[in-house]
């Protein structure tokens, strides 16, 4: 028996429609109304939000209770799950929780250690890689296997996700190394901050030659450069973000007060490039704490809004538009 | 280090005896230490990884490189260091055996950390390792070869 699924991005992405998703940081507090107010400022924006899991490896609420808010509040949710603090064991139940929730689509990743976050002195779990977490996702899903080898009663149905980092050393590897995660079972992958779009194409060119394009949708991360200090942080403090010289150029190059202006046209161009690139099937905002910058970005791109059901306001957001995971199966 | 029948022989008779074990593994911690690192996860993948040790990774990745390696190599969690998975796609393109890195490993079973890793490769019990990622079989791609008891 299998849940059946319902989800935006799912259909978006099988239409072949241009996708919009965004990253929302849960809060550091047991704050709905914080979660709710930055779904108020997406809603009718984005096929589907990321809910981080404790970002940068700090507290903040779990990425699972902050989906369950986000749906309330009529956004699809993509639970992302880190392997960071959970072992083979969590993964799996937090996986079928997200099932039982009819959380549409779940993310896996390896997660940043603890070093980088707000309590260094945790004991980093990384039971399994990122690649083997995705595996696990498919298996459970498409098998309706545990690792044990155990059967489970119900198959959840949710899309799963991948992250990359097209910028990052071995850059030779990178094609390859999301060949893998797609071998293992990514149905789509989310990338980090795309600032340098040739780089970002010779990636692409790498997928398409490996036959990864037809299998697993490719979801360019982007998002607004606001201040100098940002770009000092991004440059040096970020790990794998890559800003390249033309970039910096252009924000130094204005006014301070125009620095902020100046990154969200940058943004919207980027958007608009890659929105012209074959191969391309949408575009992530990672915003932090600009979230209500969102919708300016993407109406200067030229993206309109009114993408969520707004049925789902209020109501059960999921009730609507149901497809089996077989037919999606085969189509991708 | 080859496998063959005389290996496989030794092995039995190593495990079969603790203190011979003990032995063994200790001569094996202490080469493959100062050499590779190691840290004896009893399940070595170096022969896939251009003998860089993906347990020396801060996150044990045993799939390749986080997104956070410096655009000098440099590790994300020790900056001072490099990445284990440049070094390995370093030395395995090196030797001829790029492919290597795209082999799915699977994940490790942390019942035989600290154990050896000779030992459990002479007998074949290493061969369920890995599997090939880039010729996926007839049926739904290669998930099928997660679970760890075949169905
Ligand atoms: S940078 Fe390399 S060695 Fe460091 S955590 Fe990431 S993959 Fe591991």
């Amino acid at each position: 028996m299998t849940v059946e699924a319902p989800g935006r991005l799912r259909h978006a992405l099988q239409a072949g429609r241009f996708v919009v998703t965004a990253e929302l940081g849960p809060p550091r507090g047991a704050d709905a109304g914080a979660v709710e107010r930055k779904a108020a400022q997406l809603r009718g924006w984005v096929d589907a939000v990321n809910l981080t899991d404790n970002q940068g490896a700090n507290v903040r609420m779990a990425s699972i209770g902050a989906c369950v808010l986000a749906q309330r509040a009529g956004l699809e949710p993509v639970m992302q799950l880190t392997c960071r603090d959970r072992n083979r064991i969590a993964l799996q139940s937090d996986l079928l929780a997200a099932g039982a929730l009819e959380i549409p689509n779940v993310l896996l990743l390896t997660g940043d250690h603890p070093h980088l976050g707000d309590h260094p002195e945790a004991k980093p779990v990384f039971d399994l890689d990122g690649v083997q977490a995705t595996w696990l996702a498919r298996t459970l899903r498409d098998d309706g296997v545990l690792m044990s080898g155990q059967d489970i009663a119900v198959r959840p149905s949710w899309l799963i996700g991948s992250v990359e980092n097209p910028f990052a050393p071995p850059i030779s590897l990178r094609g390859r190394r999301l060949a893998k995660k797609v071998a293992a079972g990514a149905d789509f992958v989310q990338t980090q901050y795309v600032f340098d779009v040739r780089v970002f194409r010779r990636w692409l060119g790498d997928l398409a030659d490996l036959g990864i394009l037809e299998r697993c949708a490719v979801i360019a991360g982007v998002g607004p450069i606001r201040s100098l200090q940002m770009l000092e942080i991004l440059r040096s403090r970020v790990p794998g973000v890559a800003v390249p010289e033309d970039v910096v150029r252009r924000l130094r190059g204005v006014p301070a007060d125009r620095v902020a202006e100046e990154g969200v046209r940058l943004c919207v161009e980027t958007v608009q490039e890659l929105r012209a690139t074959a191969g391309v099937a949408g575009v992530h905002l990672m915003a932090f704490g600009f979230e209500h910058g969102i919708p300016e970005i993407l109406e200067r791109a030229g993206i309109s809004p009114h993408r969520s059901a707004p049925a789902a306001v209020g109501g059960t957001p999921l009730a609507t538009s149901v497809v089996s995971l077989e037919g999606d199966r085969h189509a991708r | 280090m080859a496998r063959t029948r005389f290996y496989a022989r030794l092995a039995r008779f190593v495990e079969g005896r603790p203190g011979l074990y003990r032995w063994f593994t200790t001569a094996e911690r202490m080469s493959k230490e100062s050499l590779f690192g190691c840290r004896m996860c009893g399940q070595c993948a170096m022969p896939a990884t251009g003998y860089a040790c993906p347990m020396t990774c801060p996150k044990q990745l045993r799939n390749g490189p986080c997104g956070g390696v410096g655009s000098d190599g440099a590790c994300e969690v020790y900056p001072t260091l490099r990445c284990i998975w440049v070094m390995a796609d370093e030395r395995s393109t090196g030797a001829g055996h790029r492919r290597d890195l795209d082999l799915l490993q699977r994940p490790v079973d942390h019942r035989e950390q600290g154990r050896s890793s000779w030992v459990n490769y002479w007998q074949g019990r290493d061969e369920a390792l890995w599997t090939d990622a880039t010729t996926p079989g007839p049926g739904p791609l290669l998930h099928r070869d997660l679970g760890l008891v075949p169905r």
